[in-house]
């Protein structure tokens, strides 16, 4: 269980409007951004969180104006760094409950070493990555998640970099938590949020979200209700990795490689792939689930908790050594210190 | 049959050897018994740049610099009276500084074939050509000496090789006419696990006192006097490690916790090493995957309310710029070290430096006013530290703090204060509101400055950021007016500090005479010696030296204006000379040498009577 911050003022619990500010949103009409927030307000809600013990940190983008729009305690920072401020606020105060809000080129671009960082270290946090492949905040250049061959105003001839598959990169780290969602699927967000408050640990939640402005349907294979449930696999812990708008395919391993299988076909759901959110090895060949979902029998692209792991906190173990030293050797004496061991007489 | 000791008024000696002859050690010992005698004294290591380079080339040389003297003693001393070489490479790259007549000790042993190709004496002895006429010479076979005295020991002849930095111990400890139960005592605690070795030290270290009692016909024993100390209870610092507890004392006395996010860079990792080590004192270290996430660390612990630090040197403070510049317009309270080395870009890192100046006063996008304040040296660290920290918690502000690696690796006695008389640092975070009136994150008090509200305070829920803010409410704000006001209130409140911090003393001289020098950080030592110097010989000078630098103090006007001409000798390439002649109009003289290394006092007082002579 992640740190207890419920119980709100005066016992009243706080409506998701309670969570909003007197603020103007200024994100565009039509931007994936007002969903997430509003899943967001609604969690902390439903989660019955006091807003004095939440702190919002963001970094440099559009995802990163939403410390403003949250009545809680935040700070919108510069840009790619976000992680490192969350993780001195949590050394300094382990009781908040603390979201980092950030985006794939804050995240993955000029971030991208705190990203590493923070995941492997597992301080308790949440980062929630709202990945729209692009560069909004700029105008649309592309971005580190963009695919390739990406036509943009930087890349008249089409982007030449290979793109970064956030989940894989988070499992590389290391991460506790690795999980996936989308903006338009309020339902799904909403688990994901509780899920990721509920880790003990760094909660990585990459969430798709539609630029409407500068990548519009980047998503939409996903998103979109005519293809969604053939592309995408709904993880369930325990559950066989079942998918189609029939929930008539599935994916199962052969030898080491998994493959897409029609079921009532010769297969049935025990054959298939049961999701284990505690097995690393299993995880990280979801994250590998990567494909593009335009080429025939692809894998489905897999949302929800792709992996947790218990895994004790970076502050927990800091503040143990504090307590540690200070029962071996007493608390500190300036006096002690300052003389240290070799003193002299001037008479 | 012993002669009465030459007394000698001062004494420079260096140390020097392969970086395994335990030269460090050698020259720490030799200080904490010079201590004893109440000389005063400075010393300054001398390590090589790379970490293990083979021994007895010329990259490998470690040396130690010790000078003492029975007055006061400001600097390590330009030149040596005494060289002590290991071997040939150690002579061969300290012999440039040793004084026309002085002294070589060396281990002839360390001069082999093998030796004199490694230092590159081309197979030429300079221990036989005839170079160093004119030098006293004492040679001595240490290795062979130290093995003969444990022929019967049953340690290995790597581990026996070991103690010969032992015998010239003792050969100077006679030399010098000096008790060495101190030394022998701390032998034995330190080797009390391992008597053989313990065993092995003591009887080479009384070889060596020996030798120089038996050979007393050939060489001269010394004395050097107790100096006019202040009485009191001294201990031996060094720069960061006064720095390192000066953090921890201002933590204490502001009663919140320490937080030190840093970066290992070289010569300011041994602050980091420092406080990882003072964990009961509830001292909370991060060692941040780079140098842009340790002060972003320390900035979200600051928010937080602990007393956050972070440290670094020159690359490592461009480095933090935006955060730095994100910290100012927050205003949260965060002292920022910069532990200066030789630059640009990686420049000279094992090498001392003063040219960071400007970047601490300007390296930041936009009008980025943040206070600068610097120390002179190794004890002053301490107290420089505590008061960093007690304006950027008073004012609420990042501060810039600038030492450099001639202080932070230097050494001298330190008659250090008691806790209890090292005044508290006002700490007051808001309130929670009692009447419902909503919280105003960017309100002032009469100083500009705004309250620490900290994350978790009920009712004080709010928003801060790096755009720019509304006054009062720091919701942000676009508006030109608003901009404008902010910009200049920020500004304004940093040169409000100079109301609170004393009013500049001079160091020596007397107001209104021919030349002030100027100066701030580790020129200290040099320029007071010299001013000290000249006013012996009559001259009309002065030394002030510069703890503030953003804001300067109120008084510094009048002090630069009551002399003929300002002098300001700095280790670049003239920093503050700028930043004086942009406040105050003053044509100073600039004395700038930036080799990294300090400026001796005998080219500083050359310059200083150069200048005197032109004033009629």
């Amino acid at each position: 269980m992640a740190v207890q911050v419920e119980t709100s003022d005066a016992g009243n619990k706080l409506k998701a409007k309670d969570f909003a500010t007197n603020q103007d949103v200024r994100w565009c009409p039509g931007c994936g951004d007002y969903s997430i927030l509003k899943q967001v307000q609604t969690v902390f809600a439903d989660l019955g969180l006091n807003k004095d013990k939440v702190a919002v940190i963001s970094g440099i983008g559009c995802s990163s104006r939403f410390p403003y729009y949250m009545e809680t305690y935040g700070m919108h920072s510069i840009h790619g760094r976000a992680p490192a401020f969350a993780c001195g606020l949590k050394m300094s105060n382990p009781e908040l409950s603390v979201w980092v809000i950030t985006g794939d080129g804050d995240g993955f671009s000029i971030g991208g070493n705190h990203m590493l960082h923070v995941l492997r270290r597992n301080f308790d946090l949440n980062i929630l990555v709202f990945n729209n492949q692009i560069y909004g905040l700029t105008k649309g250049q592309y971005s580190p998640t963009s695919e390739v061959n990406k036509r943009t105003k930087s890349t008249p001839m089409g982007s030449l970099d290979y793109p970064v598959n956030p989940g894989a990169f988070a499992m590389g780290c290391s991460a506790t938590f690795v999980a996936r969602s989308m903006d338009r699927d309020p339902k799904h967000l909403k688990e994901m949020l509780h899920r990721s408050y509920e880790h003990k640990g760094t909660s990585f939640l990459e969430i798709y979200q539609n630029c409407n402005i500068f990548n519009d349907g980047a998503f939409f294979a996903f998103t979109e209700k005519d293809k969604k449930m053939d592309n995408c696999v709904f993880l369930e812990h325990n559950q066989p990795l079942v998918f189609g708008a029939e929930q008539n395919m599935g994916v199962r391993i052969d030898g080491y490689k998994p493959t897409v299988v029609t079921l009532n076909n010769g297969y049935s759901r025990g054959d298939l792939w049961i999701h284990d959110e505690k097995d690393v090895f299993k995880a990280s060949m979801l994250t590998r689930f990567f494909e593009d979902p335009s080429v025939e029998g692809h894998l489905p692209r897999p949302f929800g908790v792709i992996y947790s792991e218990d895994r004790a906190t970076y502050e927990d173990k800091m503040f143990g050594q504090l307590d540690d030293a200070r029962s071996k050797k007493g608390e500190g004496d300036l006096d002690k210190m300052i003389a240290g061991s070799r003193t002299w007489e001037i008479a | 049959m012993a002669t009465k000791p030459i007394v000698k008024e001062n004494v420079t000696i260096k140390f020097a050897g392969d970086s395994g002859d335990g030269m460090q050690l050698t020259g720490g010992l030799f200080t904490g018994n010079t201590a004893l005698t109440g000389s005063d004294l400075a010393t300054y290591p001398d390590f090589p740049a790379e970490i293990r380079a083979p021994a007895g080339t010329l990259a490998g040389v470690s040396g130690f610099q010790i000078n003492f003297g029975s007055h006061r003693i400001f600097t390590p001393g330009d030149q040596y009276d005494v060289l002590v070489a290991m071997n040939a490479a150690a002579l061969k790259t300290n012999i440039d500084r040793l004084r026309d007549t002085g002294t070589i000790i060396v281990n002839t042993d360390g001069f082999d074939k093998k030796n004199l190709r490694l230092a590159k004496y081309d197979d030429v002895n300079p221990l036989e050509d005839g170079s160093l006429d004119g030098y006293e010479l004492i040679e001595i076979p240490i290795t062979k000496m130290t093995r003969e005295t444990l022929s019967d020991s049953s340690l290995g002849t790597k581990e026996k090789d070991r103690c010969k930095n032992m015998f010239v111990l003792g050969f100077l400890y006679w030399k010098y006419n000096r008790n060495m139960k101190e030394t022998q005592e701390w032998l034995t605690s330190k080797f009390n696990q391992k008597p053989e070795v313990l065993d092995a030290n003591l009887r080479v270290l009384l070889a060596g006192f020996n030798f120089g009692n038996t050979t007393e016909t050939f060489t001269t024993q010394y004395e050097v006097k107790a100096a006019p100390l202040e009485k009191g209870t001294y201990r031996g610092i060094m720069g960061n490690q006064a720095l390192v507890m000066g953090l921890v004392t201002a933590a204490k006395k502001a009663g919140i916790p320490l937080f030190y996010g840093s970066y290992p860079i070289t010569p300011a990792s041994d602050i980091l090493h420092g406080l990882a080590a003072y964990k009961e004192f509830g001292v909370k270290t991060f060692q941040a995957e780079d140098e842009i996430a340790a002060i972003c660390a320390a900035i979200g612990a600051s928010y937080g309310g602990n007393l956050a630090i972070t440290g670094t040197s020159g690359p490592g403070l461009a480095l933090k710029g935006e955060a730095a510049g994100l910290a100012m317009i927050l205003e949260l309270p965060l002292v920022i070290c910069n532990i200066q080395r030789g630059g640009p870009s990686t420049g000279l890192p094992t090498k001392t430096e003063q040219a960071d100046l400007m970047q601490a006063m300007y390296g930041r996008n936009g009008e980025s006013p943040i206070p600068v304040i610097s120390t002179r040296s190794p004890s002053d660290c301490f107290e420089t530290a505590i008061e960093a920290c007690r304006i950027a918690i008073e004012h609420m502000t990042p501060v810039v703090l600038l030492s450099d690696g001639y202080i932070a690796n230097g050494s001298e006695p330190w008659k250090f204060p008691k806790a209890e008389d090292i005044p508290a640092i006002e700490v007051k975070f808001s309130k929670s509101p009692s009447n419902g009136t909503p919280f105003m994150p960017y309100e002032r008090n009469d100083k500009l400055v705004r309250e620490w509200a900290l994350p978790g305070t009920a009712g004080l829920a709010h928003r801060i950021g790096g755009l720019e803010k509304e006054a009062n409410t720091g919701n942000v704000s676009y508006d030109p007016a608003n901009h404008e006001y902010m910009v200049k209130t920020r500004a304004a409140k940093v040169a409000k500090i100079a109301e609170s911090i004393p009013l500049l003393e001079l160091q020596s001289g007397e107001m209104g005479g021919d030349l002030l020098i100027l100066g701030w950080g580790s020129t200290f030592g040099t320029i007071e010696s010299v001013c000290r110097e000249l006013l012996a010989e009559g001259k009309k000078v002065a030394h002030a030296h510069l703890r503030y630098i953003n804001p300067f103090q109120r008084n510094l006007k009048t002090i630069l204006k009551s002399y003929q001409r300002v002098m300001v000798p700095e280790i670049n390439n003239g920093q503050l000379a700028r930043l004086i002649r942009d406040h105050f109009l003053v044509d100073v003289i600039q004395y700038n040498k930036i080799q990294g290394m300090p400026i001796s006092q005998s080219e500083l007082q050359h310059a200083a009577k150069e200048v005197l002579a032109q004033i009629k």
